[in-house]
């Protein structure tokens, strides 16, 4: 596929590839997304914000230029913002791919990072010299102040120009906990969430930490995502109730909240209201007890964001579909196209949905 | 005076204040503050900041919302000090050419001063913060934009002009979000907090005599009743359930 190139979250030209519950395949423009809701349906998004994680600056015991990339945290809890997990990188930026960086210089833990106004201690390499785990000093309205001035947005080299934190940040993005957008959150302005209302279909979120795509190295990346903290407040646990109580669909808006709904769920599918962290990973071999449909960006085969389409549908369907993203020039990353996926036929859409778990 | 024995509708809930650091938006604060709100404020001098923020559990933000650069900066330390954001008070005012002046006699880089801090600064941090106000408002605790107005939005006072028009601006748009977000449960208010005695009107009206003016203390008052007026009166409902208290507000 093509990457989209361009920070723009809603193209007038989006595209949108459907598969339904039978796996049949239909391409509409993405505008038309709402078309696909029925009343009842429940669409829960991801209202993270993306945090200025990229932070440039230097290797102080060498005094060699670094880009650390933070890429994880134990919790949401705004006052635990001291400790992360981060990547770090050798001289240079997002211009140049992920894959060919240069590695940082050799990480110690006692190691400190001078970046901008912020001073960061290597607490311990994390089995990969160019991961760590690090620690900010200072208080926690300092720590907030230097992220926020300092940060900038992480990004990959398939877009050019540098990004700000208005281009990554979707329309209904609240607390600044993700590491990297949860784009498919792009799709929902706010002229589509009255829509939606307007037909009938509620709005929920939960807050999901979402992770780094990429670390540049194929062995760092196979233990993608990380494991992500999120909430789940009350209200959309109600949600979820009250819409499967009118056998309406539960609609993810993302990988993020197919990963945070299904971690919180028992077997029954009841979604539990809190705190938690996600460390499973969802692949072929997951059964769903809470989503019905994905929205989500087009993703190649081999990602971990396609292993989570498997728990959707059969390979053959999906194979299908990435045939036709590629016949159609569909584009991808995080400001491309997208995909919108019904749970497979075993998992009718008919009937209650009390009865189908 | 309120019973003892009633929850305090801005106990917990998290407040974000502009122009925190003199007059109202100081009084706001420190009125806000007393009564257990988790308050987050903006103003541009550092040192002024620190020393408002000290002793007290409001988190300082240090920012100009008149700068397009700033505003995403100064919505990061919100949302992410606060853990989301319930009301956001849009106060920071610039009074145009000081001393005031006819309009003829007005620099246009002086009306663009006004707009930048009075319509285009509360829309972009209005705008930036909107997700965390709508998940408020889905939470059932309610969500609402202050925008601080001025008799002058209305009224055609000579030597106003950029003022008055930059108010009245923010006055409409103030109007027009409302009537558009209501649906979702994000409230808007207009207010006009009256003439105080602030260093905004000191500036304005130097020879005017302090003693005729309202306290900013009264008119913070005055600006938290008409926002307890408009948060959901179910909101003690959910007032924090357990869940929810540990995170240091993300709900």
């Amino acid at each position: 596929m093509i990457a989209a190139h361009l920070p723009i979250q809603r193209p007038q030209q989006a595209k949108l590839l459907v598969i339904d519950a039978r796996g049949d395949i239909t391409h509409v423009p993405r505008i038309r997304f709402v078309d696909f809701l029925r009343n009842g349906d429940l669409v829960v998004a991801n209202d993270a914000a993306t945090l200025p994680a990229s932070l440039q600056g230097a290797h102080l015991p060498s005094g060699l230029p670094v880009e650390v990339r933070l890429a994880s945290r134990r919790s949401l809890t705004s006052d635990d913002v001291r400790h992360f997990s981060a990547v770090v990188f050798g001289d240079g930026d997002f211009r140049t791919r992920t894959e060919d960086r240069r590695p940082p210089p050799q990480l110690k833990a006692g190691d400190q990072f001078a970046l901008g106004p912020l001073l960061a201690t290597v607490n311990s390499v994390l089995g990969h010299p160019r991961l760590v785990e690090l620690s900010f000093q200072g208080g926690v309205d300092e720590i907030w102040a230097g992220l926020a001035k300092h940060g900038r947005p992480i990004q990959y080299a398939h877009v050019a120009m540098p990004l700000a934190l208005w281009d990554v940040w979707t329309p209904i993005a609240g607390p600044p906990v993700a590491f990297e957008s949860p784009s498919a959150g792009f799709v929902l302005d706010w002229r589509t969430l009255l829509a939606m209302r307007a037909s009938g279909v509620s709005v929920a979120t939960v807050t999901h930490a979402a992770g780094i795509s990429s670390t540049g190295d194929q062995e760092l990346d196979r233990h993608l995502p990380f494991d992500e903290p999120y909430y789940i407040s009350p209200a959309t646990a109600c949600a979820i109730l009250r819409s499967r109580a009118r056998c309406g669909r539960i609609v993810a808006i993302g990988t993020t909240v197919v990963r945070a709904l299904e971690h919180a769920a028992d077997p029954t599918g009841r979604v539990h209201a809190g705190y938690g962290l996600a460390t499973q990973r969802i692949n072929a071999t997951s059964r769903l007890c809470v989503v019905d449909a994905i929205l989500s960006g087009t993703h190649e085969p081999g990602t971990s964001h396609y292993e989570l389409l498997r728990a959707f549908t059969d390979d053959e369907t999906l194979s299908r579909a990435s045939a036709e993203l590629n016949a159609a020039g569909y584009r991808t990353h995080e400001f491309g196209d997208s995909v919108l996926v019904e749970t497979g036929s075993d998992r009718s859409i008919i009937g209650p949905a009390a009865a189908r778990r | 005076m309120r019973n003892d024995n009633e929850i305090d509708p801005f106990a917990n809930l998290r407040v974000a204040i502009t122009g925190g650091t003199s007059g109202l938006g100081l009084a706001l604060v420190r009125e806000l503050l007393g009564r257990a709100a988790q308050v987050a404020f903006v103003a541009r001098g550092r040192e002024r900041v620190q020393q408002v923020a000290q002793g007290t559990d409001a988190h300082g933000i240090v920012g100009d919302v008149s700068k397009k650069d700033e505003v995403y900066p100064v919505a990061v330390q919100i949302a992410g000090r606060l853990g989301g954001l319930d009301v956001l008070i849009n106060n920071a005012s610039d009074l145009g050419p000081t001393p005031l002046a006819l309009l003829a006699d007005t620099d246009c880089e002086d009306l663009e001063r006004a707009l930048a801090t009075n319509l285009l600064g509360p829309f972009r941090l209005t705008k930036a913060l909107l997700g965390a106000l709508g998940a408020s408002a889905r939470e059932g605790c309610g969500a609402v934009v202050v925008n601080i107005s001025s008799d002058a939005a209305i009224m055609p006072y000579p030597k106003w002009g950029a003022y008055g028009a930059s108010k009245a601006a923010l006055h409409h748009l103030s109007a027009v979000w409302n009537a558009e977000l209501e649906p979702l449960g994000i409230r808007f208010l207009s207010l006009d907090p009256g003439d105080m005695d602030t260093p905004l009107h000191a500036l304005a009206v130097p020879d005017c005599d302090p003693a005729t003016l309202k306290q900013p203390e009264v008119a913070a008052r005055e600006v938290a009743h008409a926002i307890a007026l408009a948060l959901p009166s179910r909101r003690s409902d959910r007032d924090c359930p357990p869940e929810t208290a540990k995170m240091g507000g993300l709900a």
